[in-house]
């Protein structure tokens, strides 16, 4: 109970890697193309916890420099995949992926 | 200033985390799934302030918080139709993505058991009221070159964006 | 009791915010003035805003409900609170529901650090502005699931329109921030700071209000972010998304009663927390008029003046106006409700001279002056300007405030170099 109480770097990584699992489960399992990015989402939030728990367990700011830039590139690929889906739903006016079987042998 | 309460107000915030981030992935309307993210995106801001990272705490704030999930907010409107919400939520291999997630856990953990002690268990750090400043300096500094990288991405991904959703190119 | 004005004493001696002393009982005392001053802000902005914009129309306004239309706020509060309240009937519940709060809660959590004085703030954050800026983009979330959740076809495009504005010119906004930002780094050691109360001290330390400072920057910096502002909470000339000629009230067309009230709320109490930031980083916070210039003691006596000699301005007008009442009995209650209405702000001038009191509220009076005139400001735009065009709002924000915002922070940014350079080699 006393490890529980105190609060250590090992839990914070535990914390992202649930966060990590359930983005993963999330994207696997869903067919709606949307909360398959929001899940991606999940993924790279879990991530930068894990940068930014190292960042204050060895002191230094190179995990939140890392953290930002993950961030940076989480926007940029939210904004090309939303404009794919949205190029996507023009054509077949569904966000099933399990419809995106064109190329299907 | 001395830290009070900090394993209650993890276990709150964590607790938040995953319960928003179980809604995501299990909620049959895509604006809740957001509005879920949402949460765990402020919660996770506060996670961060916790961890003495308040400017990219901030930043999540801002952009995460404030701007992504507006953009997923826009385009959920744009693209939902009643139709998606009757369906059936889950594809049709979720058996073999949930034998992979598990494995996944598993996998977890294991390195974490193996792993547990090689974490110091350091004194506090003296509490400084500058990290803006030193992220500042490291990012205009060291990190100088992936900075201008990082912007040339977000022009590349504009543009792509805009590409992307015309009608007509 | 000793015990307790003692604690009390104790505290309003010490120097810091409740924030920095850690102390929780005093963060929440601050919390419950802050939020009883915003609400009385709030109701004393309805009433003007009807009477300024009747005069500005040649008309009288309000004038029936209480002295001069005085009690008028209550009654809307009351009718407001009576009505029934209708959801939509395939309306999203939950959200629905919760529209309303996430709205209002990003209204009231930016006046966390809002410097009304040197530690009159609930907390100064070492990322104060940045914060502000973040939290009131969070009301976007709110507006667009007010919007969705009406499921009908007005509030929708209430809503996109709304949002798209608001998020166009929060990027405007921002650059004017950072290049205010980048004035208080012109110190010895170089180092900026993004809290709020350091903004205002770098003011103090440079001798000058940023809105003078390299002279026209500091003003070019400052009408962008003035723009932007009255853009970014939906007032006009930019309400398209919310006017009643326009989109029958937009995205709270389906909302009535009690929920309709917490949107007027939310959308007063932005206008007050932009304010807030434009003050605190361009007109010197809570600093008097030249308080480098004139800074000898009977200066600092005669500005000490003011606050007292505001309200007992206030209280000269009710009792003139209290004598000008028409002498039918009917009237007798509205000018004897005037009359009292003036002792009490009579009372609160006196109070005001008293010296103890008067160096603490010297700080609160200037600010809330300060953001007062930007208050009449906003009345003032309404009451003159037409409406922007929605597609004339859109090119405004990206087209012209953008680059302007850009210039002058590449500008200000040369300039300070320069000054750098030449003056401290």
């Amino acid at each position: 109970m006393q490890s529980m109480l105190h609060i250590t770097t090992l839990h914070y990584l535990v914390l992202g890697a649930a966060l990590f699992l359930l983005g993963v489960i999330g994207v696997l399992t869903r067919r709606n193309v949307v909360i398959v990015l929001m899940s991606i989402e999940l993924i790279l939030n879990a991530v930068n916890l894990n940068l930014v728990a190292f960042s204050r367990t060895w002191g230094g700011v190179h995990g939140q420099v890392f953290a930002i830039f993950v961030i940076t590139d989480a926007a940029a690929e939210a904004a090309v995949g939303l404009g794919i889906l949205i190029a996507f739903f023009r054509n077949k006016e569904t966000v099933n992926i399990d419809e995106v079987n064109l190329l299907k042998w | 200033m001395a830290p009070v309460a900090t394993p209650f107000f993890f276990y709150l915030l964590s607790g938040i985390m995953l319960i928003g981030g179980i809604l995501v992935i299990t909620r049959k309307n895509p604006v809740h799934s957001a509005l879920a993210l949402i949460v765990t995106l402020l919660a996770q801001a506060s996670i961060y302030l916790m961890l003495y990272a308040p400017f990219v705490a901030g930043v999540q704030i801002i952009l995460y918080a404030g701007g992504i999930m507006v953009l997923f907010l826009f385009v959920i409107m744009l693209v939902s139709i009643d139709r998606s919400v009757k369906e059936r939520q889950f594809n049709s291999q979720w058996i073999v993505g949930m034998i992979a997630a598990t494995a996944l856990g598993g996998l977890f953990i294991a390195v974490f058991m193996k792993g547990k002690n090689i974490f110091p268990e350091h004194a506090l750090p003296v509490i400084e009221n500058d990290n803006t400043q030193k992220v500042a300096t490291m990012l205009y500094g060291q990190y100088m070159f992936a900075f201008e990288i990082a912007s040339l991405l977000l022009l590349v991904a504009i543009i792509g964006a805009v590409v992307m959703a015309k009608k007509r190119i | 009791m000793g015990q307790i004005i003692q604690y009390i004493q104790s505290y309003l001696d010490s120097d810091l915010t409740p924030g920095a002393a850690g102390n929780m009982f005093w963060a929440l005392v601050y919390i419950m003035l802050v939020f009883v001053g915003l609400s009385v802000a709030v109701i004393a902005m309805n009433w003007l805003e009807r009477k300024i914009l009747a005069h500005m129309q040649v008309r009288l306004g309000p004038m029936r409900v209480g002295p001069h239309g005085l009690l008028q706020p209550i009654a809307d509060a009351i009718k407001l609170l009576l009505k029934e309240d209708i959801m939509p009937a395939e309306a999203d519940g939950l959200i629905f529901w919760v529209a309303p709060f996430v709205v209002v809660l990003a209204a009231f959590t930016v006046f966390v650090v809002v410097p009304f004085g040197p530690t009159h703030a609930i907390t100064d954050m070492n990322i104060g502005i940045l914060f502000m800026l973040g939290v009131s983009s969070l009301s976007v979330l709110g507006i667009v699931m007010a919007g969705w959740a009406s499921n009908s076809h007005y509030p929708l495009i209430g809503a996109l329109r709304s949002s798209a504005q608001m998020v166009s010119y929060e990027v405007a906004m921002g650059l004017a921030v950072v290049s205010a930002i980048l004035m208080t780094s012109l110190n010895a050691e170089g180092t900026g700071t993004l809290s709020m109360i350091g903004i205002v001290q770098a003011q103090q330390a440079q001798h000058e209000w940023f809105i003078f400072k390299f002279f026209p920057l500091g003003l070019i910096a400052f009408f962008i972010f003035a723009v932007a502002m009255v853009a970014e909470t939906n007032r006009a000339p930019f309400d398209l998304a919310e006017a009643e000629s326009e989109l029958t009230a937009g995205f709270h067309t389906e909302y009535s009663g009690f929920r309709w009230s917490l949107f007027f709320l939310a959308e007063y109490s932005a206008m007050i927390a932009v304010s807030s930031i434009a003050v605190t980083l361009w007109l010197g916070g809570w600093l008097r008029p030249f308080p480098n210039l004139l800074s000898n003691s009977t200066w600092d006596l005669v500005f000490s003046l003011f606050p007292g000699i505001t309200f007992l301005f206030f209280a000269a007008i009710c009792f003139y106006n209290a004598a000008r009442m028409p002498k039918h009995p009917l009237f007798r209650i509205q000018t004897v409700g005037l009359a009292g209405f003036g002792i009490v702000l009579g009372l609160i001038g006196v109070i005001l001279f008293i010296p103890a009191v008067s160096i603490r509220a010297q700080d609160i009076f200037w600010f809330a002056a300060k953001v007062a005139g930007f208050m009449y400001m906003y009345i003032w735009y309404r009451g003159t300007f037409p409406r922007y065009r929605f597609d004339q709002l859109m090119q405004m924000g990206w087209k012209v405030l953008l680059p302007m915002g850009l210039g002058v922070l590449v500008l200000t940014a040369s300039v300070a170099l320069l000054q750098e350079k030449l003056w401290h080699p």
